[in-house]
């Protein structure tokens, strides 16, 4: 229904409404033009995926009850709306529990062990014949017992109360965990005491002492609880990356509104509206500069640490930061349509996602619990059998406990999950989206890595290389302005190439005049410039203008073709003048990438639809040994199957539009330059910097955070694996070694928070 | 041996013999979801201790709301993994959490808790 109707101005009105029962894009279009079209209605956004309308209207027109009632008329439904805060809120909200919870544990740990100081030392007074003879004097040891009892309570009833709970809860479901291990290893310790304190006599006419575990009890409890202090403050630096990335969404925006700036909350702000920015502030949404110019600091979505240059027509992200100039924008995506939501989905659809590393984990913690029960059981059995009669019952119980203790699914579980969550948002920090755990695993196998030539290894725009001077009678400055005027009003890209080198090697104030433009498609461009005849172009051209190429020119144009570049001519007045080379050039940091890679042993291939001889060129450049040439666009899906049959992880790295069959069909698509564009459902990981060194950063990360995983899941698994058999007290008939389960309970605890830390180091590898 | 060895044995058998079917071999019935007003198939999940219901039945192609009600404050169901769709998520302690997904494959797939010890099925027909 209606949720809000804050922003109200003298003649508008923004309100956001839930729609339900919206399955797809055209339902989502269906309601939004039926909203548009209700009289009085000025805007209407309907986003799908948060299922929200964000209409501007006019009161005095149409209230809300129409705006719902036409939403109904078109068949979808119209319902209260419970929760109307955007992401940062909701993560906020999330916070504060979490906080709230860590709180309440940390008030649960301090009593448990506050009372466990007190317990431990009363408990140990038997140990002190002096003390004991006095205890036995005074009140006596039953006495004793009972205090003990009576502060073990609260350790039980308050601190770990929600073990027992939870382990009761489980039960019921047929199923088992962590906390069942803690309570029936605790509880049979402190049933077993409560026994031995209420009817000392039942043990002793067995002949034996009645001994009881309160320490034990609470001790285990506070640090099982320690532990989980210690996991909560680490998990929740796990996730540290994703809060970072919501909470970069701007809270306002400064819409223009009816001829002033009005400050608006996030959510009101539409799809058209123009927004005001000033220096230093955060950039509202999406959109397209209409006026200004600035500078934008985009590092915290791409990663990259120079503030980029800005001006009219430029695209903008929201969450990026404004540095100097004041400009006002349109926006053209909002909500859940931005590349920061983009962002944020794609970062926690990876760690939602599981990778396949962790399915040998997965299978045992599902039968880890009550396998350990039955270990424990067997445990009691055969101690209580082998032990004799008089102390055979608090050995058996001891071992039993301990068993139950030291067990820890929890690491078994946290093992992968953590490691990817730590390293999916450190790729997001440095600008490297991965789309899956299983991306993430898949990366680290790679063996050949496939490189598209165009707009990956070069900039994929020409540029001007070479401009050869044969005629000395018109000064180098003027015939590069003559060239800028005539290229000016052609739209071809060689030409703006040669405008672009033109304007920056000789700076001029205004362009020439020119008349009678003509642009022969496929050869070149005429005009007359200043007076002048200037024709640029092939030779084709300029034979057709029957203009004269003596050897020496012929000579240098061969040398620029033999290097791969397009040549042109300039000629001036019938006389040729100056010889062009215009290349695509490779991007500076590609050489060290496929350098970095070749390091790693990793095979480098490029991928072209050029012919071979410029493939050539460019491959020399950065060293590349290996090419496929003239590749039409829809064979590169072939040549990445070709290396897969030569039994290879292939790698394709492309831009992720003409690619996109190939991406797919690659064990891993690397979709590169994305830019802020990240919708590429063929990449499994999207590169948001046109740097292919991204590439072996992504492959770094990867190989780290593999790494990572391995060492935990080995660490869980030797951990139980040693940890159980010495509990279960295998090693006593030959070592006479045994294990105490405050012992256990310390390693328990300790497990999980390794396996943590061991995780969070991830965050600060260098990649 | 003595008596109370022999006892003990027994009872120590039986015991672990008990937990082994009552954890690996009971029986766990479906539950289908229900279509709602909007044309979703919607169901009510409790988390307490695990999933009531754990097994839940669904058509391929239809939306499926999930709503997950977590009764208990016990860390173990805090978090809610649904790697099929890639979800994690947080149950706050007493709150319903919506979760939309949209099942376009048949098969059995599995959600868990944070550490994978609770869990429930999907299956998708």
């Amino acid at each position: 229904m209606i949720t809000n109707q804050k922003h109200a101005t003298a003649t508008h009105a923004t309100a956001t409404l839930e729609i339900t029962g919206m399955h797809c894009a055209s339902c989502a279009a269906f309601v939004e033009d039926t909203l548009s079209q209700t009289h009085g209605v000025k805007r209407a956004a309907v986003n799908l995926a948060s299922e929200k309308a964000t209409v501007e209207f006019l009161p005095s027109v149409v209230n809300l009850a129409s705006l719902t009632t036409a939403v109904e008329n078109a068949g979808y439904g119209a319902r209260e709306l419970k929760h109307d805060q955007n992401r940062a809120q909701q993560a906020e909200a999330t916070e504060t529990r979490k906080i709230a919870e860590y709180t309440e544990l940390k008030r649960r740990f301090i009593v448990a062990v506050a009372l466990a100081a007190v317990i431990m030392p009363l408990s140990m007074t038997m140990l002190v014949p002096n003390v004991e003879h006095f205890i036995h004097e005074t009140i006596g040891m039953q006495a004793l017992n009972f205090i003990l009892l009576a502060l073990t309570l609260p350790v039980l009833l308050y601190s770990g109360r929600e073990y027992y709970v939870s382990a009761y809860n489980t039960f019921l479901h047929r199923t088992a965990n962590m906390d069942t291990l803690i309570a029936v290893g605790t509880g049979a310790a402190f049933a077993y005491s409560v026994v031995a304190t209420i009817a000392p006599a039942l043990f002793e006419q067995h002949g034996m002492k009645a001994e009881v575990y309160y320490d034990t009890t609470a001790t285990i409890i506070a640090l099982i609880l320690l532990g989980k202090v210690l996991e909560a403050r680490a998990k929740g630096q796990t996730s540290a990356a994703i809060k970072k990335l919501i909470g970069l969404q701007a809270k306002t925006a400064r819409v223009l509104r009816d001829g002033s700036e009005q400050e608006v909350p996030i959510e009101q702000v539409l799809v058209g509206d123009v927004i005001a920015v000033r220096p230093g502030e955060k950039i509202a949404t999406d959109g397209e500069i209409l006026e200004g110019v600035s500078s934008v600091d985009e590092s915290m979505l791409t990663g990259e640490s120079l503030p980029v240059e800005k001006g009219v027509g430029a695209a903008v992200f929201g969450g990026t930061v404004n540095k100097s100039g004041r400009f006002t924008f349109r926006a053209t995506k909002v909500g859940a349509g931005t590349a920061l939501a983009q962002i944020v989905r794609l970062v926690e659809e990876a760690q939602g996602s599981k990778a396949p590393i962790q399915r040998l984990a997965d299978k045992i913690s599902s039968v880890f619990v009550p396998t350990v029960v039955v270990i424990s059981i067997l445990t009691f059995v055969v101690w209580f059998n082998a032990m004799p009669a008089e102390t055979r019952l608090p050995f058996a119980l001891v071992n039993f406990v301990a068993v139950l203790i030291i067990a820890c699914p929890c690491a078994l579980g946290l093992a992968t999950p953590t490691a990817i969550m730590v390293g999916t948002g450190k790729g997001a920090e440095n600008g490297i989206l991965i789309r899956s755990a299983e991306s993430l695993e898949k990366a680290h196998q790679i063996s050949v890595v496939v490189l598209d030539k165009t707009g990956t290894l070069t900039k994929g725009e020409p540029v001007v290389t070479d401009f050869i001077m044969i005629d000395d009678t018109i000064k180098r400055k003027d015939v590069l302005h003559y060239a800028a005027s005539l290229e000016h009003h052609s739209e071809h890209p060689l030409a703006s190439a040669i405008v672009q080198y033109a304007t920056q090697s000789a700076p001029q104030t205004s362009l020439l005049p020119v008349e009678n433009f003509t642009a022969v498609e496929g050869k070149g461009t005429i005009g007359i410039v200043a007076g002048k005849e200037v024709l640029i172009g092939n030779l084709k051209l300029l034979e057709e203008h029957g203009i004269h190429i003596n050897d020496d020119i012929s000579k240098t144009a061969s040398r620029l073709l033999a290097e791969s570049k397009t040549t042109m001519i300039m000629a001036v007045n019938g006389s040729p003048i100056a010889v062009i080379g215009v290349a695509d050039t490779v991007r500076e940091t590609s050489r060290e990438a496929v350098r970095a890679m070749q390091e790693r042993g990793i095979e480098v291939v490029m991928l072209t639809g050029d012919n071979r001889q410029t493939a050539e060129a460019i491959a020399a450049q950065v060293g590349i040994k290996r090419i496929f040439a003239d590749v039409l666009p829809h064979e590169k899906t072939n040549v990445v199957k070709k290396l897969q049959s030569e039994g290879k992880t292939v790698a394709m790295v492309g831009d992720g539009i003409n690619d996109a069959p190939a991406l797919a069909q690659a064990d891993v698509g690397i979709a590169i330059g994305a830019g802020t564009d990240i919708a590429m459902e063929a990449a499994s990981i999207t590169l948001m910097r046109s740097d292919l060194r991204d590439v072996v950063r992504g492959i770094d990360l990867s190989q780290r955070t593999m790494a990572n995983i391995k060492q935990n899941l080995f660490f869980a698994f030797v951990y139980n694996v040693l940890g159980i058999p010495l509990a279960a007290g295998l090693l006593f008939p030959f070592t006479g070694w045994l294990l105490s389960p405050m012992i256990a309970a310390a390693a328990m605890a300790m497990s999980s928070v390794s396996v943590l830390t061991n995780a969070l180091r991830l965050k600060t590898v260098r990649i | 041996m003595d008596t109370s060895q022999i006892l003990v044995t027994l009872g120590g058998i039986g015991l672990a013999v008990f937990v082994v079917w009552y954890f690996f071999l009971g029986k766990r019935t479906a539950q289908a979801a229900a279509l709602n007003d909007s044309g979703m198939q919607e169901i009510a999940i409790t988390v307490k201790g695990g999933y009531s219901p754990d097994i839940i039945e669904v058509e391929q192609g239809k939306p499926v709301r999930l709503k997950f009600y977590r009764d208990e404050t016990s860390s173990c169901s805090e978090e809610l993994i649904f790697s099929e769709f890639k979800l994690r998520r947080d149950l706050p302690a007493f709150e319903t959490t919506i979760i939309d997904i949209l099942p376009t494959n048949k098969g059995t797939f599995e959600f868990t808790c944070g550490m994978n010890m609770l869990r429930g099925k999907l299956l998708v027909r």
